[in-house]
């Protein structure tokens, strides 16, 4: 499979701080591309989880089981896709991810990432950022920082502010 | 009410940053207008048919007459000297600049106000009962759970890009005035035989295209569940909600197509993992929130000047109709709430200038406690009058145009900005509710009808909530020309029906003989006391019908 089919992200933001992507992503279902490390459909790489040169990317519309869970622990790099940035659903498959099943290696948002999703993303457990490639690097570390305060626990907070508030008074 | 502290004020400042930096991006051409339409969206502004409208959100109905104040100022500087009170306790403004939409919403934060998530595929305002914590029949004030959940859905990172809007409205009293069962989810309060506080949960009501009454997903949740069972209750839509077709994305749709004990069953799995979690409600918790609601000094109203009261409305015709239809009981004797009707001819419903808002501030601080509350019917309520007041504030309302006696009457109609202002409305509505307003306004007659809830909406979306009218007029477009569809015997409080369609559409000119011929059926079938829903639903569609299309 020739490289130009594979996707690489121009501006990566990993921990708030920019970085070389030295990961590539193929969106093809049915064809093990060459080039290594590689992010791969979820499908695909169910066949040899234990590469750790291998990495998959779950549809918005993955049911995270258990299962499927224990089985993603193992991945060096779990990746979750917005195919549209208005489709919500990879935020609840980040936070399930990091809350309720304790994965600890790199959640990565790619597809349609934007700017002003990045604040969002971050409280939900991605930690690193894989922005379309028209997304400028300065907007992008600006709106991660666009609020220095929340309502909610998250995967950035462990208690609600309701909570916080308490403990101050 | 609720006071900011630094880390509500902190959040809404860095809101207006963010929103501002937006708009420049979004000016230099280096975002989109589909990426920038959700951002817009999700901070209140809409693009519209004559100019931007920036809807700004009044929590759960709550407003300090600084606040109001702030709000005229603001319609002056940059609108045209009015605003629209909508049907979801929100204020619309219909005349903003785009380029002013920053500014304004700086100004805003200074009164601790925002237009946060009053639009967009996301947890909107949540809206409540507007006689809260003043209603005999309350069994538990609902505004600290309103702000409680305000909290909880506020730039909520898991729930900014849900499949459709998601609107919450809870309700503390046993009669239910806030619709609970046609929003995507209602809240009953209520406490069971042991005296503890306990939440009915209902999920998939709502009106739009396909009008839905809401199914009790959860009868006796505790109450310090109430945070953790709503986030299960949203993600699960936010993961099986339908995303390909907008029509078919809203909540109801799902608990319709998987069932409600399915949906159910989904809500409590997901929620088994989410109870007892961080974001589960202690007493202190709920302490902390009501110590913001705390109730008025109100000072003590002898008997004598009761007993003054209720000479005045038997000495006075114009007074005691005014008592009857616009002032409301109160839990504490000496006390009432008024109800200032936003309803007249000369203005949109809902409409309120400049003037009027400086005014009416001023009465709520004269009369009560400079507390001032918007009631999804897109009237005012100034909830704590002493009975001794109350003669020296209808004058003053009168002379300000706001004592109309009409409050619960046909006159009092609930109605969207239809066609004039909104781009999505196939049909003008303001003027139709002016037509009616214009053939039935004698008095007498008004009040022999008795209360009837008479709801216009320019479009299938409903915001003038016409499913839910005793009385519901639709407009709608066929082949480029604007029609009425009259519908009969919905209703948005605890035996909420949705209305029935009566038959073919008509054109605008027709609407008010239609409805008075409606208005004849039941006056000639009616029983006794029977108001008009209760006379409708017992001889059903069709005398109206043989009557309407004869």
């Amino acid at each position: 499979m020739p490289d130009s089919q594979l996707e690489k992200a121009r501006t990566l933001i990993k921990l708030g701080q920019p970085e070389e992507d030295t990961w590539s992503l193929s969106r093809i279902e049915d064809e093990m591309p060459s080039s290594r490390p590689v992010i791969i459909p979820l499908a695909l790489w169910m066949e040899q989880p234990l590469d750790e040169a291998l990495a998959p990317w779950l549809p918005s519309d993955t049911e995270l089981t258990g299962e499927l869970a224990r089985i993603l622990a193992k991945a060096p790099l779990v990746a979750i896709d917005f195919p549209a940035f208005t489709d919500g659903r990879g935020y609840t498959l980040a936070r399930l991810l990091r809350e309720r099943y304790g994965y600890q290696g790199e959640i990565r948002a790619v597809g349609d990432v934007l700017v002003d999703q990045l604040f969002y993303m971050s409280r939900c457990g991605f930690d690193a950022l894989a922005l379309r490639d028209d997304q400028r690097l300065d907007d992008a570390l600006r709106a991660l920082g666009a609020f220095s305060v929340s309502y909610q626990p998250a995967v950035d907070v462990d208690e609600p502010l309701f909570a916080r508030r308490l403990k101050q008074a | 009410m609720y006071r900011y502290d630094t880390y509500d004020q902190t959040l809404v400042d860095e809101r207006v940053t963010q929103f501002r930096d937006q708009m420049e991006r979004y000016m230099a051409g280096r975002l989109g207008e589909d990426e920038f339409r959700p951002l817009r969206l999700q901070n209140g502004l809409y693009i519209q048919k004559h100019a931007p409208m920036l809807r700004i959100a009044i929590p759960y109905g709550m407003l300090s007459s600084r606040q109001l104040r702030a709000l005229a100022t603001i319609t002056r500087r940059y609108d045209r000297g009015y605003g629209h009170f909508s049907t979801r306790q929100n204020l619309q403004l219909n005349w903003p600049k785009l380029e002013d939409v920053p500014d304004i919403l700086a100004e805003l934060a200074q009164v601790q106000m925002h237009a946060i998530q009053t639009s967009g595929n996301c947890i909107r305002n949540t809206t409540s009962d507007q006689f809260a914590g003043i209603a005999g029949d309350e069994v538990e004030d609902p505004r600290p759970w309103c702000e409680l959940i305000r909290q909880w859905s506020t730039l909520h990172p898991e729930f900014a890009y849900l499949p459709r809007k998601f609107k919450i409205a809870v309700t503390g009293a046993n009669a239910d005035r806030a619709a609970i069962q046609v929003h995507d989810i209602g809240l009953r309060l209520w406490r069971n035989a042991q005296g503890e506080l306990r939440v009915k949960v209902l999920a998939g009501g709502g009106m739009g295209r396909t009008p839905m009454i809401g199914d009790v997903v959860r009868e006796d949740l505790p109450w310090q569940h109430l945070l953790t069972y709503l986030e299960a209750c949203v993600r699960v839509y936010n993961q099986f909600g339908r995303r390909d077709n907008k029509f078919k994305a809203r909540i109801k749709i799902l608990v319709k197509a998987l069932g409600t004990e399915e949906y159910r069953r989904r809500v409590e799995e997901e929620w088994a993992h989410l109870k007892d979690g961080p974001q589960t409600l202690t007493d202190s918790a709920v302490e902390a929130a009501r110590s913001h609601f705390p109730e008025p000094e109100r000072r003590s109203v002898d008997d004598r000047a009761i007993t003054q009261f209720s000479r005045l409305i038997d000495e006075s015709r114009a007074f005691g109709r005014f008592v009857t239809n616009n002032v409301t009981d109160h839990k504490v004797p000496g006390y009432k709430a008024v109800t200032l009707s936003l309803k007249r001819r000369e203005h949109a419903p809902g409409d309120v200038t400049a003037d009027q808002m400086d005014a009416i501030a001023d009465l709520a601080d004269t009369y009560s406690f400079g507390e001032i509350r918007v009631t999804h019917e897109q009237n005012v309520v100034l909830s704590d009058v002493p009975v001794d007041q109350l003669e020296a504030l209808w004058r003053a309302l009168d002379d300000l145009g706001m004592a109309n006696p009409t409050v619960g009457t046909l006159n009092d109609i609930i109605c969207c900005p239809g066609g004039d202002y909104c781009s999505l409305a196939n049909a003008v509505a303001i003027p139709v509710a002016q037509a009616i307003q214009e053939r039935f306004e004698d008095l007498d007659f008004l009040y022999d009808l008795g209360p009837l809830d008479l709801n216009i909406s320019g479009c299938m979306n409903a915001c003038g909530h016409h499913h839910v009218g005793h009385i519901g007029i639709l407009g709608v477009d066929k082949k480029g020309e604007e029609y009425y569809q009259v519908s009969l015997g919905g209703n948005s409080t605890d035996d909420a029906s949705l209305g029935k369609i009566l038959g073919p559409s008509f054109y605008r000119e027709d609407v008010p003989s239609v409805i008075d011929k409606v208005l004849q059926v039941y006056v000639e079938q009616r029983q006794d006391d029977e108001i008009f829903l209760d006379t409708y639903r017992r001889i059903g569609i069709k005398p109206f019908k043989e009557r309407v299309y004869a």
